[in-house]
């Protein structure tokens, strides 16, 4: 079941030139315009199934809130239309219309009214917010008195109370501590097991990867990218160091996976490879073997100087290394068109097993958000295996040993 | 489209209900008498009235030989003007200092007017009941043309919540709608035959302060409970049909521009 269905949305805001123009528009009938357009989202699509759950990023000013604010009903739409099938609950701002004279209780009460709650209903979900909430007593005494994160925890229970169709969640739950985040989290995640749909905004790569199967890329109110999260994540971040659209192509590889380049392209990587203690490309590699890994560039404009590096994510994106030559104190200079390059980093592979992509950067210096030349996300996918250690749990194999000293009590004869 | 508005009203009846209580509570919240101000500030304003104006100045209504009959007078103008005033006052802000609260949840707004609107009317009963009292206490309840009260108050309360959204969504777009309305509503009420009784007036221009639709309204009250009197049906007609064209213009224009105003605040 198609849960939301955006089509051909847009907002756009007016700017008037003068305090009187708008005075005028309403008096005065005319057809020249008295005020600029500036659209802050334009021409989004999107259909979400029962159960979906959608990332929505994008940087400062792309139209995220905007667009939540339409999706949640509170701003109107200026083209376009959403249908929405189901009850939506929006976590834009937690403790909305809290007052802070109040107890927790009266607040509770007050803020399912404004959801559209009726007294009763919201009677019989009390005990079930007190017990997520977890403020015992402080239930009935003025919310003045409570913890920022007392506060979130009862907040958060309200809002989310009854099960809702769509749940839009936007950066709220990224402000309280650990334990609240996790809290939110598990009932979100039990929520989407029971059929809620998840539309997500956060800068949190992490948070995305691991909750959302798709993400929508939003840049100057457009959605410039819309796919699988790792992938849309790739482009995002491309997005973020380049800022420009058309220096940013994504390419599909054999091995199924999208590699997503960006850069000035003064520099291009044309073949990574993996090497065996041997010599032999790998695509498996046993925990704790040396490795070297290859990376082959060549050259299509000169460059005065050059920092080459690399970095290995898990499959949530998370960075589990990286380095370059800056750090590692080799400058590269003086390179003129059509030279290559081997740049060779040798490790011993120390990753828990599972599956890693690499990414490789080539910029001036050693921050690849000046003069980048090249960034390539999922460049070269491998696998960690553990066949020979011991079995292990976590991304880092640390190698522990084990002594153990068994001191018998005195009741305990040794036979 | 007005079919559609009562039945949002309703099902947020609860919010409505809990929101008229939460803010008489929060008022008096942290005073050590509590809703006992409720009381005393009106009681204080008719306490006023009489004292001063009956026995200190020893005030008049010409053709009227009881001492209080100006008080009763006063009060009964000033008490119903003053529901008009905090109406149409509170109606014009309710947005903006909303504001928040519109960007930020998905409620129908038109419930804002109508906290205030009951707000008031909270207000305005406890000091009308203490009026009541009083009138009860001095022998001088008019007796069954009271029933006709209810009526003249419904079609001031229409014509107030009326403007009240009218100005409070234009106070939105133009914020020198709130400033202007203060000093226009200092005007009316001496415009108004509240303080003064129309009698006193030049015969010229009485004909032209019946065109303000208050005063047909506030001479009903004082008929009612000054002069014991069933007020002139007929005077009522235009105020009510000026409160229907204004409440109908509140809608229309609540409905063209209440997603813009979302966009403003």
């Amino acid at each position: 079941m198609t849960i939301l269905r955006i089509h051909n949305l847009g907002k756009a805001y007016k700017q008037y030139f003068s305090r009187w123009s708008r005075l005028a528009e309403w008096c005065l009938p005319s057809s020249h315009p008295r005020y600029r357009i500036y659209w802050a989202l334009q021409n989004v699509n999107c259909q979400v199934q029962a159960g979906e759950a959608i990332g929505i990023v994008g940087m400062n000013g792309a139209g995220k809130s905007t667009l939540l604010k339409i999706i949640a009903g509170t701003t109107q739409p200026t083209t376009g239309s959403v249908e929405i099938n189901g009850r939506v609950a929006a976590l834009l701002e937690l403790g909305m219309g809290f007052h802070p004279e109040f107890t927790g209780r009266q607040n509770v009460v007050m803020a399912g009214q404004l959801f559209g709650f009726l007294a009763d209903e919201i009677q019989s979900l009390l005990p079930g917010i007190e017990d997520f909430a977890e403020i015992g007593d402080y239930i009935d005494q003025p919310v003045r008195t409570y913890s920022s994160g007392m506060l979130m925890r009862l907040a958060f229970a309200v809002a989310t109370a009854k099960r809702p169709d769509l749940l839009i969640v936007d950066e709220a739950l990224s402000v309280g501590d650990s334990y609240f985040q996790y809290k939110s989290f598990s009932r979100i995640r039990k929520f989407r097991e029971e059929g809620t749909t998840l539309l997500l905004v956060s800068h949190d790569r992490g948070a995305i990867q691991s909750i959302c199967d798709r993400v929508m890329v939003l840049h100057n109110g457009k959605a410039v990218k819309e796919g699988p999260a790792e992938e849309a994540m790739d482009f995002y971040h491309a997005l973020m160091a380049e800022r420009d659209l058309t220096l940013i192509r994504q390419e599909r590889q054999a091995y199924g996976k999208v590699q997503t380049i960006s850069g000035g392209g003064e520099m291009s990587v044309f073949e990574i490879r993996l090497l065996s203690k041997e010599g032999k490309p790998v695509e498996g590699v046993e925990t704790g073997t040396p490795v070297t890994l290859e990376i082959r560039i060549k050259v299509n404009k000169p460059v005065a100087e050059a920092v080459v590096g690399f970095m290995i994510k898990d499959r949530l994106g998370q960075i589990m290394y990286g380095i370059n030559s800056y750090l590692l104190g080799q400058p590269i200079r003086h390179l003129s068109a059509k030279d290559q390059l081997v740049c060779c980093f040798q490790f011993e592979m120390n990753l828990g097993k599972g599956n890693y992509s690499i990414s490789t950067a080539i910029s001036k210096k050693e921050s690849h958000l000046a003069d980048n030349y090249e960034w390539r996300d999922g460049g070269f996918v491998f696998s960690v295996l553990n066949t020979k250690k011991p079995d292990f749990v976590g991304c880092v194999s640390l190698d522990a040993t084990l002594s153990t000293q068994h001191t018998f009590s005195a009741g305990h004869s040794n036979l | 489209m007005f079919n559609m508005q009562l039945k949002a009203i309703w099902s947020y009846r609860g919010f409505i209900w809990g929101s008229v209580q939460r803010e008489f509570q929060s008022r008096y919240r942290n005073s050590i008498l509590g809703s006992l101000w409720a009381v005393l500030n009106p009681l204080a304003t008719i306490l006023i009235y009489t004292v001063i104006f009956s026995k200190l100045m020893k005030a008049r209504l010409p053709g009227m030989n009881d001492t209080l009959a100006y008080s009763i007078y006063l009060c009964a103008g000033v008490l119903t003007w003053g529901l008009f005033a905090e109406i149409i006052g509170r109606c014009q802000t309710v947005f903006l200092e909303n504001a928040n609260m519109i960007k930020k949840l998905n409620f129908p707004r038109i419930c804002l007017p109508v906290i205030v609107v009951l707000n008031a009317g909270v207000n305005f009963v406890i000091s009308f009941g203490l009026f009541f009292c009083f009138l009860i206490v001095t022998g001088r309840f008019p007796g069954w043309v009271i029933l006709a009260l209810p009526l003249v108050l419904i079609i001031q309360i229409a014509l107030a919540m009326g403007l009240g959204v009218v100005f409070g969504i234009m106070n939105v777009f133009f914020r020198d709608v709130g400033q202007f309305i203060g000093i226009v509503l200092q005007f009316w009420f001496w415009f108004t035959p509240i303080v003064y009784p129309i009698s006193i007036l030049p015969k010229s221009i009485q004909p032209l302060i019946l065109l303000n639709p208050m005063a047909s309204i506030v001479a009903a009250y004082q008929s009612i409970l000054v002069y014991g009197q069933w007020p002139e049906w007929a005077t009522l007609i235009p105020p009510a049909m000026i409160a229907i064209v204004v409440c109908l213009l509140a809608i229309g224009l609540y409905k063209k521009r209440a997603g813009e105003m979302v966009d403003e605040i």
